[in-house]
This record gives C-alpha cells, sequence and structure tokens, in this order.
C-alpha cells in the first residue's frame, strides 16, 4: 500500500531515529529512505525476509516483537513505526507500551476490522470476513486480535494514550479522524494510522 | 612443508606492548592479499581467520597446496568479490604460517622459540595486525571480518580502533568465551601435553614432533565443529570396509576413520605449540569484561555499521552469544543488522557451502559499498 506508506513518511521529522517493527522485506524502510533523510533500523522474526532486507543494505536484526523489543533503552527511538502487525500479537497491550517506551512516539497502522464489507459479511454469510486486506480464514489466520479504528480510539483513551494524529484510509483517499466523524470513519476505511505517545 | 619462500610479511619495527607485560618489537607479520586496491584505497577488507587458518583465505595454498580455508567466501564473484575489493588476510601471532610465534627460529640458539614464547591474546593478536594498514597506507578500511576466532578478533578490533572500519561482520562468535568453549580447549591442550614428544613445547620441528596428541586434540576440536544431525545424516552407523563390526579397535566406523584422517591432515600443516597458544588466547577472550562488565562500551566510541550472523545449527557459538553482542549494540543505538542462517552444517557453516549465508553476503557487501563509497549525493 504506497499510500500508507506517503502518509507515514509526512508524519516522520526530518533526521530523526526510527525503528520498523515487523519490517517484512523492507519496503517500508527503503521508502522512507528515499523520501527523508532519517537513520532508520528494522526488526523483522521471518529469516527470509531478514536476509532480503540485509541484502538491501537494510539495518535490520532478526527478532520477536513481543520478547525483543526489551533490548532497546527508553526514548531510544523518536519514531516507532508497527504497520499492520498489531493485529499478529500474542500480548497486544504490552507489545504497544513497549512501542511507547523505546519510541517517543509510535505510528500504528491497524486493517479496520469495522469497515461496512466487513460487517455485511458476517451479517449476510455469518462466516468469518475474508478480504482482500485479510485474506486468510478464521483457523489458518495469523491475527490474532483484529481491531475496528474505533476498537482503538478507546483502547487509547482507557490507557491514558495520546492520539496525536488520526487518519483514515479508504482506498487512496486520505481524511482526518476525530471523535465528531469516527462512526462513519470506522464504517468507510480501510486503514486507520495513528501517531500516539504516552499522556 | 615447502614453498615457504612464497609467504609474505612485513617486518614490524614498532614496539608492542603484550597483555602479559612482555615487550616485542621487529617481528614478522605473514600476510597475503586478493584483488586490487583502488586509487582512493576505500576498498580494503581484512579478514580475520579462525584458530587453524592461516593468511591464505582463497585460492590454493602456496605452502600446503591445498584449498584456501575461505574459498567459497572470499574470490571472484564472491561475497567478498576480489574483481571489486581487496581483501588482506594475515597470519596472527602466534600462529604458524610465518608470524612471530612459537616455531619461529630463536635467532640466538637457532631453535624453535617454543614454549618460551610469550602467552598471548586476542588483543595482541589485533594489535599486531593493525600494522598492515600503515604498510599499504589505508586510512580506513571499508570491512573487518572473521568467523569464529575471526570474528572474535573483529569484536576487538572495532573496539580498540573505533574509527578504522566502515563496517564489521562477525560471524559465529562470541564477545566471551564461555566455559564450554574453555573445557573443548582445554581437552585439545592436555592431548597435546600428554604426547611425550611434546617435551614441555621445546620439541625441535620436523623431527619428532607431538603429533599423536596433536592429531586428537584436532579429532575433538572437529566434532565441535558439526551438528549432531549433520554427522548422523553424513556418516550415521555406516561402517568403513567391511560388511560387519570387526571386533577390534580399527576404525570400523566411517566417522572414526573421517576423523582420524582429519586429524593426519592437520598435522602436516600445524605446529602443535600454535594450537596450545591460540587456543589460550581464545579462552582468555572476554570483551565484557574488558570494559567493566558493559559490553556495549567496547562500540560506544565507533560508528561502525555491524552485521552480525550466525548459524541454527552452531552449538560452539550458539546464536544466544552471538545475540548477546547484538544487544550491547542496540543499547547504544549503533547501526546492526543481524541473522541467523538455517544450516545443518554447525559451527564450520561460515566456511562451506551455505547459499543463504553467502548469497545475503554478498548482497549486504554489494549494496552497502555502493550506499557508502559510491553514490554521491
Amino acid at each position: 500500500m504506497k499510500k500508507e506508506f506517503k502518509v507515514i513518511t509526512e508524519l516522520i521529522e526530518e533526521n530523526s531515529r526510527v525503528l520498523d517493527v515487523g519490517c517484512g522485506d523492507g519496503d517500508l524502510m527503503k521508502f522512507l529512505l528515499q523520501n527523508k533523510t532519517i537513520d532508520i533500523r528494522g526488526l523483522e522474526i521471518s529469516k527470509k525476509n531478514v536476509q532480503n532486507c540485509l541484502s538491501k543494505g537494510l539495518a535490520v536484526i532478526e527478532g520477536n516483537a513481543e520478547n525483543d523489543l526489551s533490548q532497546f533503552p527508553n526514548n531510544s527511538f523518536d519514531y516507532v513505526i508497527l504497520s499492520q502487525t498489531l493485529q499478529a500479537f500474542l500480548n497486544t497491550e504490552r507489545v504497544i507500551n513497549e512501542l511507547l517506551r523505546i519510541g517517543k512516539r509510535a505510528i500504528v497502522t491497524i486493517p479496520n476490522f469495522g469497515h461496512w464489507k466487513m460487517r455485511l459479511h458476517l451479517l449476510i454469510k455469518g462466516t468469518m470476513p475474508v478480504t482482500e486486506v485479510l485474506p486468510n480464514e478464521w483457523y489458518n489466520t495469523p491475527n490474532l486480535h483484529m481491531c475496528s479504528i474505533k476498537d482503538f480510539f478507546n483502547f487509547c483513551e482507557k490507557r491514558n494514550i495520546k492520539i496525536f494524529r488520526s487518519l483514515a484510509l479508504n482506498k487512496e483517499k486520505i481524511s482526518s479522524i476525530d471523535l465528531s466523524n469516527l462512526g462513519i470513519k470506522n464504517l468507510i476505511s480501510d486503514l486507520g494510522i495513528f501517531l500516539i505517545e504516552n499522556k | 612443508m615447502n614453498n615457504l619462500s612464497k609467504i609474505k610479511n612485513i617486518i614490524v619495527k614498532n614496539t608492542q606492548k603484550l597483555d602479559c607485560g612482555m615487550e616485542i618489537s621487529n617481528f614478522p607479520l605473514a600476510y597475503e592479499t586478493y584483488g586490487k586496491l583502488n586509487e582512493k584505497k576505500d576498498n580494503a577488507i581484512l579478514v580475520f581467520h579462525a584458530l587453524s587458518g592461516d593468511q591464505f583465505a582463497s585460492g590454493i595454498n602456496p605452502v600446503t597446496n591445498k584449498e584456501g580455508w575461505w574459498n567459497h567466501a572470499v574470490g571472484a564473484g564472491k561475497p567478498f568479490d576480489t574483481d571489486k575489493f581487496f581483501v588482506i588476510c594475515t597470519n596472527v601471532i602466534g600462529g604458524c604460517m610465518g608470524s612471530y610465534g612459537p616455531n619461529t627460529i630463536d635467532s640466538n640458539t637457532k631453535k624453535s622459540i617454543g614454549t618460551n614464547f610469550p602467552v598471548i591474546t586476542i588483543n595482541d593478536m589485533v594489535n599486531a595486525q593493525y600494522n598492515i594498514l600503515d604498510f599499504f597506507k589505508i586510512e580506513k578500511l571499508f570491512a573487518v571480518t572473521g568467523g569464529s576466532m575471526g570474528g572474535m578478533q573483529v569484536l576487538q578490533f572495532v573496539s580498540n580502533f573505533p574509527d578504522k572500519a566502515q563496517v564489521a561482520i562477525p560471524i559465529a562468535c562470541t564477545a566471551s568465551h564461555s566455559a564450554q568453549n574453555i573445557a573443548f580447549n582445554e581437552l585439545g591442550r592436555q592431548a597435546i601435553m600428554a604426547d611425550e614428544n611434546w617435551k614441555n613445547g621445546l620439541y625441535e620441528k620436523n623431527n619428532n614432533n607431538p603429533d599423536k596428541g596433536l592429531a586428537v586434540a584436532r579429532m575433538a576440536a572437529h566434532i565441535t565443529y558439526l551438528s549432531k544431525k549433520g554427522l548422523q545424516e553424513k556418516f550415521g552407523r555406516k561402517l568403513q570396509e567391511s560388511e560387519d563390526v570387526k571386533f577390534g579397535f580399527d576404525a570400523d566406523f566411517q566417522i572414526e576413520s573421517y576423523l582420524r584422517y582429519q586429524g593426519s591432515m592437520f598435522v602436516d600443516r600445524f605446529d602443535a605449540n600454535s594450537y596450545l597458544y591460540i587456543t589460550r588466547a581464545m579462552d582468555y577472550f572476554d570483551l565484557t569484561k574488558q570494559f567493566g562488565g558493559n559490553l556495549s562500551k567496547a562500540f560506544e566510541k565507533s560508528k561502525t555499521k555491524f552485521f552480525i550472523i550466525s548459524f541454527t545449527s552452531d552449538w560452539l557459538y550458539p546464536t544466544s552469544e552471538n545475540r548477546d553482542i547484538v544487544i550491547a549494540l542496540n543499547a547504544i543505538g549503533a547501526d546492526v543488522g543481524f541473522v541467523e542462517i538455517k544450516s545443518d552444517k554447525g559451527h564450520d557453516s561460515f566456511l562451506l557451502n551455505v547459499p543463504d549465508f553467502l548469497d545475503t553476503l554478498k548482497n549486504y557487501l554489494k549494496t552497502t559499498y555502493l550506499n557508502l563509497n559510491e553514490k554521491r549525493i
């Protein structure tokens, strides 16, 4: 999703230190390096992906975000990015706490389970939704903790996490989310992008 | 051994103070190079060899007539591509391929120095090898690299000379030799010292060497370089020649004969005293202790980019110990990449044809050299 990359790039200030958690094969890291002067590291669980990243000269370490974020000191990055990976963790809450500990701010993007297609799928078909963004069946999905944009809003409020920017991506269109349009954005957006920090 | 005349060396004039307190000067440091140093002198890679290695990393070793120990990684079109990079490898001090070591002839007595050679450390080895940079007038290396003991030298090098390498690639190593590592080394040393030909290390070369002890040391060590799975797949319980066991102590099993062969090949090219000195240097290696228990401090003055590699089946220098180095580097925000390569070939994986390892390394070097030295923004 190139649009998502662009939005993330715009949220990041020049000359900052960035960590991409679950960086995959390094596409976002490369995109950021091409468009911003930043110092960026990656953490990735799959050996194949890590080898690909290193082949591209990216500073990526093999590791599991659930355990290996603990090695980074407090506030060691300006931004910690978690792009469409939050739903795959066993202990989601702990991972978010870690992101906000090691990063001054975190950028979290989530595939929106509140999208009307999801709702309709479950309502009409009565089976777990399978879409382009979330192509797995319930029995083989790596996504353990799906949430909607509204869920994430509520979570941040409960946990005293400050949302600096919240953006919705619907196809290629970007818009801001606030409390007044949360209901509709939660219904029509594919992806939520949040810039957060501890209060 | 013949063709000793094909060994190149420099004579280090400077006085070097060793960790044991002794001083050495005017000593030989043997080296070999592959590829060409470019005009900007920014394409040099210093390769550190492991316990049983030498300066002949690539091509054919002119002394043993065997393939260089890192032929899979060093050469034209290989990861350390000699069409592009200038690869330097020196024999460690304490070694036996032309550098100052226990088999160096004492000019006064005309005999080998033997165990009158001082006990050296990884730090001493690295400080001696640093002289090769002056010799080639290289201000900054593109990379320092090595596996096993070579990796330890990489760590020590960056710590001692924080601004002398753009990239550091320690492979399958540790920042602190473990009790198990020391135990295996001690086993090898005891085998050598138990050989009646050892004579407290004052045996004369080519004349009743402690070959039996050295061969046993090599056999034991060789097992630690392989994985159980690798051994089982290659040898299993296969018998050497006959249909059944022979109820004796000759080599019934293929694994026995393989190890005996490894032992016998090794004594032809290696000096028993060198084996004692180099294993001792490895055992004394504890970079964490050198920095008061905080490994991060070893690297905090450096801007060197690190790439650390371990192997899944390496139980001698396991991933956890390599990861400790990564953790220390992350703690100071260093630029570090790390991957554990899947391989059944044990610790020896770094020397063998492991495509995931070699491909990743090759692409990493190519891209990183491009990013650091070729792109002019």
